[in-house]
């Protein structure tokens, strides 16, 4: 349990709520990454926007590492991305295309991801997302007990 | 057509802003620790970190009161209407969609928020992670009705 860590997980959390509502309140726009980043490209005519949000992430995410370097991954550790089961025969590259790929395509067919679904669509109380929350949740649930990842 | 005024431009950005410094204050940038909650398996052993809980559930209360207030008005402050999802149907996209999703997702711990917050940090094997999910997207898009009208008759509104 040493790597449970409550307190900046709710205060991250908020940050991202309040993020949220600044975004809908400001806006009235949804802020779901997916689709912020799935309508980069025409035929979508609000481009600008999403490229400054999903720049300023980046750049805060950044920012806030230098600041508080001993949070941990950006900061003090290097930041890593999962490698396949141990004993599972797949090269590292085509394991994140594969997930790339299902994230990319599932989200856009879904429409929405953790941010959309998960935080907006549940504080919207929208039915969808809970249906799609359940769903993706349950899956990778599922997916981390079978391939034994961790 | 969206505004395209400096005050919608900076509230993308502080939204954007606020987003990342989250993503990277709950540690959720670390696709091992969201890996690490998605393992249902390591609760009897006591190993398991419930931290994603901590993190989604803040962000919902504060979303749902932004939410409530919205209601109460007409508009938000810098376009001239709220941006409702209009689709209302459980269909089989969207329980394939998240299905698939969710498989990336335990595959990588990574969903899309973190996967473009990490180019700050550059870990091994990002690009090819991003490229995959622009593509992903891009097929996606492929087998959804384009345009707004037909978008909506599609999904029976």
């Amino acid at each position: 349990m040493d790597s449970f860590t409550p307190l900046t997980a709710a205060l991250g959390g908020s940050l991202i709520g309040l993020a949220s509502a600044v975004l809908w309140l400001g806006n009235g726009r949804i802020a779901g990454i997916s689709g912020i980043f799935g309508q980069l490209l025409p035929p979508a005519q609000t481009v600008a926007w999403r490229l400054i949000f999903l720049a300023a992430m980046v750049g805060a995410a950044w920012l806030a590492a230098q600041l508080f370097p001993q949070l941990g991954v950006g900061g003090v550790k290097i930041a890593e991305l999962a490698a396949p089961p141990p004993d599972w025969p797949v090269p590292m590259p085509i394991w994140l295309a594969v997930a790339g790929l299902l994230i990319g395509f599932g989200t856009k067919v879904g429409n929405g991801c953790t941010s959309g679904h998960g935080v907006c669509g549940l504080a919207r109380l929208s039915l969808r997302s809970l249906v799609a929350v359940l769903v993706f949740f349950s899956v990778a649930i599922l997916t981390v007990a079978v391939t034994g990842i961790v | 057509m969206a505004p395209r005024r400096l005050p919608y431009l900076a509230t993308a950005a502080l939204s954007g802003g606020l987003f990342g410094a989250g993503l990277y204050v709950s540690q959720m940038v670390d696709p091992l620790k969201v890996l690490r909650f998605l393992d249902f398996t390591a609760i009897p052993a006591g190993g398991w970190d419930p931290s994603l809980a901590f993190v989604i559930v803040p962000a919902i209360v504060v979303m749902f009161v932004a939410v409530r207030i919205g209601r109460r008005r007409e508009a938000p402050l810098f376009d001239t209407r709220f941006h409702e999802p209009e689709y209302d149907r459980i269909d089989g996209r969207l329980i394939g969609g998240a299905a698939l999703f969710g498989l990336g997702w335990g595959m990588s711990g990574v969903c899309p928020g973190p996967a473009i917050s990490l180019i700050a940090f550059q870990p091994e094997g990002l690009w090819i992670f991003l490229a995959a999910m622009f593509a992903g997207s891009l097929a996606g898009s492929l087998i959804m009705p384009s345009g707004h009208g037909r978008r909506l008759a599609d999904a029976g509104a």
